[in-house]
């Protein structure tokens, strides 16, 4: 696996558009920690800034490099090695490249200006993020063949879980308002990977006191170390079920 | 060599190669050649492994390419159109390519020579003209020595000193009792190449026979025009 | 009325000068307080070297001056009430009293003034009582400089750090509290001045007003209590110049004012609480000159209240400036300072020309349904209260502030 992958991330790194997306993070991240007067207020700036673009760009960036390495892979695949190989190679390319773009621009200020603990939790969640989402890329780019449709389908994908999703938990609260829902919104947040991300972070910050009695019913659900455990398999399970589909599809794609 | 056994495939409702059955031997060098979309590229990609056929097996060397993936280190392939990360220097590519394939035979390192591939190592690929990512497919194809030459439309995009040295190298190659499998459309150019013809015409096999019985059946000198007399008098 | 007790303490302090001094102590008079202060006679003064005493309960029942040297300690044995006063007149100054009873039946403290007046206690240092300094039914009394800390876990195993029942006209000044129920407790409190205190980890409030009227706080510090100050049932209270900082939770407040009226407030700082002011059932007070800083909440307004002025006042960096659970606007927001503002000023006269609208829809949405804060920080919300800044649709039309000033006052 290893014998492409190392290809692979030289390719991307080399790929202006990642270099460009390593240095307009930091400069959200440099600038948010600098124009906040406190590293809390700076994190939470940053927070909103890295759960908008940070998904769209690894989605919208690894869909437009499957479709363009369409003939790098058919290169690869009457080379003796196996699909899965390659399309793991690819998913690890990407996964790592991205992540490492998003230690090198969030990263560093995150460490510089926050303390040790929220800093840890805000680049894994945004690690994760970046994960999901390239794996979310992965899916979209093998369902169909053509890239216009592919890219517009991710775009859809992003635009679903940074907007609708959240348009949807709100209009259930209004139609449920009655009934003791907290419990089942808690669930159903949990379901979108941003949500989750935002959600576990915001926990980690003071702001949580603001969130009330339903934030105090997320905390006990995924503020305890069980709970926590249970949050990240749960975006872990957002990386394996995209990514494994899209495998299982590319096993059987012709080339 | 190669046992190609009732294969057929589907794009959807198309009929892309319907029931094809093929032997192909160590030591043949054969033109697969017909009219546009009837479905060469697709056989070859079959027995590359790249589509899978909805029916059918191939065997390699008597084993099935569907279980094991081994046997594609004994093909070299040239593609259509040879497209490659667009980061990556030639240099890279071929290093990449060596240590996918892992091999301990020996380089063939003509073609390198010949296309002067060593002064453009550091270029990156997507600073390339069609034909020189041509050159490096083709390059790509021979460095392994394998038993197996599988091309598509080879000479399409070179120029015509490139395109001779292939040719002698194909020719070359052929002499070692390799098997050699060639798409083109270009059909004067396979006299010197090929010993056998496979045809084919809307996803079906229509012939396959060697160049000597072709030519005696329609008493003509050149492939070309044995194709063209077939066309018209739709007889084989 | 006055005038008779200025004689009076003139004539006291002529008295002194021939009064006795008792010394008590290992090279003192006397071993034992107890045994001291059954020899004192009015106008006396006690000192007390240092030293622990475990007496049991003191009761000083003579107009006395009670000092102590080096901090000498009192200690109740968490079994007695420390020192009871059943006498007017009295110093008390410079003594540790700790370990009170935790009996609550009849709320044991560390000092306990009965029905008494002019009394001064003074630079006391009141560790770990049921409560602190306890005053019942008292007037004209001084508690001055004491610190009163106390290690209180849950509300009800504590009492307050200064508990003042049916007073009047009391002065509590410099007094550092902590770690008690309520840091100062007001019930049934007139005329009386808390001033210069500083209040902090109390599990309750910092400050708290139960039917006290005509009472004024200034130049307080609260900071990290349950929330900063309680002011509930009262009226006539003046606020003025108090700091409430870090009284953040579930459930905090920097300040929680019910039912009460006719107050005036200016001069605070609030910042990093939960929410700054919380109002319910409040009238007719004037809410001027404050700061209003990173908070989550800036005012919490209920519909309940009315007649209200919020005027040049500095909002900044709150989440929510403003949320109410009304639809009705009853009270007057005027000539504030918001970061959030993003009008104009053409006329250039440091007003801007269009009102400003302090109440986001984000605020209503979670007023009317709080799990929506679940949506806190997410792109959706930012986007609905960008596009409900541009054509306001959901939030009251009134509920604007028509003079937003451009820059921040500078107070």
């Amino acid at each position: 696996m290893n014998r492409i992958l190392k290809y692979v991330i030289l390719d991307i790194i080399k790929n202006k558009i990642v270099i460009f997306y390593t240095i307009l993070i930091a400069l959200f991240s440099w600038s948010s920690f600098s124009l906040e007067d406190n590293a809390a207020k700076g994190l939470l700036t940053l927070l909103n800034i890295i759960l908008l673009t940070v998904p769209l760009v690894s989605i919208l960036f690894s869909t437009i490099y499957i479709y363009n390495s369409s003939e790098f892979i058919e290169l690869l695949v009457s080379q003796p090695i196996k699909r899965s190989k390659i399309w793991y190679s690819l998913f690890a390319g990407l996964a790592i490249s991205l992540s490492f773009a998003f230690i090198l621009g969030a990263g560093i200020p995150i460490i510089v200006f926050a303390d040790f603990s929220k800093a840890f939790i805000m680049i894994v969640v945004g690690i994760f993020i970046t994960i999901i989402f390239v794996a979310l890329a992965f899916l979209s780019s093998i369902l169909s063949r053509d890239k216009a449709k592919g890219i517009g389908a991710s775009i859809l994908l992003w635009l679903y879980f940074a907007l609708l999703f959240d348009g949807l938990v709100l209009f259930l609260l209004f139609q449920l308002s009655d009934y003791p829902i907290e419990k089942m919104m808690v669930i159903i947040t949990a379901l979108s990977p941003i949500d989750l991300a935002r959600i576990l972070m915001l926990l980690q910050l003071d702001v949580s006191a603001m969130l009330g009695y339903t934030g105090a019913i997320f905390k006990d659900f995924f503020g305890t170390q069980f709970g926590l455990l249970l949050s990240f398999l749960l975006l872990l399970l957002w990386i394996i079920i995209p990514f494994f589909i899209s495998l299982k599809k590319f096993k059987n794609k012709d080339l | 060599m190669i046992e190609i056994k009732n294969i057929a495939k589907k794009f959807g409702k198309l009929n892309v190669l319907n029931d094809i059955n093929l032997h192909l031997a160590k030591g043949e060098s054969i033109a697969l050649i017909g009219p546009n979309g009837c479905g060469k590229t697709t056989l070859i990609k079959c027995i590359l492994g790249m589509v899978l056929p909805n029916k059918g097996e191939i065997f390699f060397q008597q084993k099935s390419i569907f279980k094991d993936i081994a046997y594609r280190s004994k093909i070299g392939y040239m593609p259509q159109i040879g497209r490659y990360p667009e980061n990556m220097s030639i240099g890279q590519i071929i290093k990449m390519v060596k240590t996918i394939r892992n091999s301990n035979e020996t380089l063939d390192i003509d073609l390198y020579e010949q296309f002067e591939i060593e002064k453009l190592l550091n270029k990156n690929m997507n600073t390339l003209s069609g034909g020189t990512t041509q050159k490096v497919s083709a390059t790509l194809a021979f460095l392994f020595n394998p038993n197996v030459l599988i091309l598509d439309e080879p000479t399409a995009g070179l120029d015509p000193l490139a395109a001779e040295l292939l040719k002698e190298k194909i020719i070359k190659e052929r002499s070692k009792g390799k098997l050699i499998l060639i798409t083109s459309h270009l059909l004067s150019e396979l006299d010197d190449m090929v010993s056998e013809i496979i045809f084919m015409q809307e996803g079906a096999l229509v012939f396959h026979k060697s160049v000597v019985a072709l030519k005696q059946e329609t008493q003509v000198e050149k492939i070309s025009q044995a194709i063209i007399h077939i066309l018209k008098h739709k007889t084989v | 009325m006055r005038n008779y007790y200025l004689i009076f303490i003139t004539i006291l302090i002529g008295c002194s000068i021939q009064a006795k001094t008792i010394y008590v102590g290992k090279s003192g008079n006397y071993t034992r307080i107890k045994s001291a202060l059954q020899n004192v006679n009015n106008g006396d003064t006690v000192i007390v070297s240092k030293g622990l005493y475990k007496e049991g309960n003191i009761i000083i029942n003579k107009s006395i001056c009670f000092l102590g040297k080096d901090f000498p300690v009192i200690d109740g044995d968490k079994k007695y009430e420390v020192l009871s006063i059943k006498a007017s007149h009295v110093v008390i100054k410079g003594f540790k009293i700790q370990h009170s009873s935790y009996a609550s039946l009849d709320d044991p403290g560390g000092i306990k003034i009965y029905e008494s007046r002019n009394v001064t206690i003074e630079e006391n240092l009141l560790s770990d009582n049921f409560f602190g300094i306890y005053l019942q039914y008292c007037s004209a009394c001084i508690i001055k400089n004491n610190r009163v800390i106390s290690s209180g876990k849950q509300e009800q195993e504590i009492g307050n750090g200064i508990h003042c029942w049916k007073c009047d006209s009391i002065q509590v000044i410099g007094n550092k509290i902590a770690g008690n129920r309520d840091g100062i407790y007001f019930e049934f409190v007139t005329n009386s001045l808390i001033w210069r205190n500083i209040s902090f980890d109390n599990i309750r409030y910092g400050l708290h007003f139960m039917f006290s009227n005509y009472d004024a706080y200034f130049t307080n510090c609260f900071t990290n209590n349950g929330a900063g100050v309680a002011v509930m049932f009262s009226n006539h209270i003046t606020m003025m110049n108090n700091t409430f900082r870090e009284n953040w939770g579930d459930a905090a407040f920097g300040m929680l004012l019910k039912e009460i009226s006719d107050c005036y407030m200016a001069g605070n700082q609030f910042r990093n609480n939960t929410s700054a002011i919380f109002m319910d059932g409040t009238n007719r007070i004037i809410i001027e000159k404050n700061i209003f800083a990173d908070n989550g909440w800036g005012m919490k307004i209920q519909a309940n209240c009315m007649d209200n002025v919020i005027k040049h006042n500095n909002f900044m960096g709150n989440t929510f400036d403003v949320s109410t659970n009304g639809t009705l606007t009853l009270n007057e927001f005027r000539e504030n300072y918001w970061d959030k503002y993003e009008g104009y000023d053409l006329d250039k006269n440091k007003v801007g020309d269009i009102p400003y609208h302090p109440l986001s829809l984000y605020a209503v949405i979670v007023e009317g349904n709080p799990p929506a804060m679940l949506l806190y920080r997410s792109f959706m919300v930012s986007l609905l209260d960008k596009s409900e800044k541009v054509l306001p649709s959901l939030t009251p039309d009134n509920f604007i502030d028509k003079q937003p000033l451009m820059q921040a006052i500078k107070l």
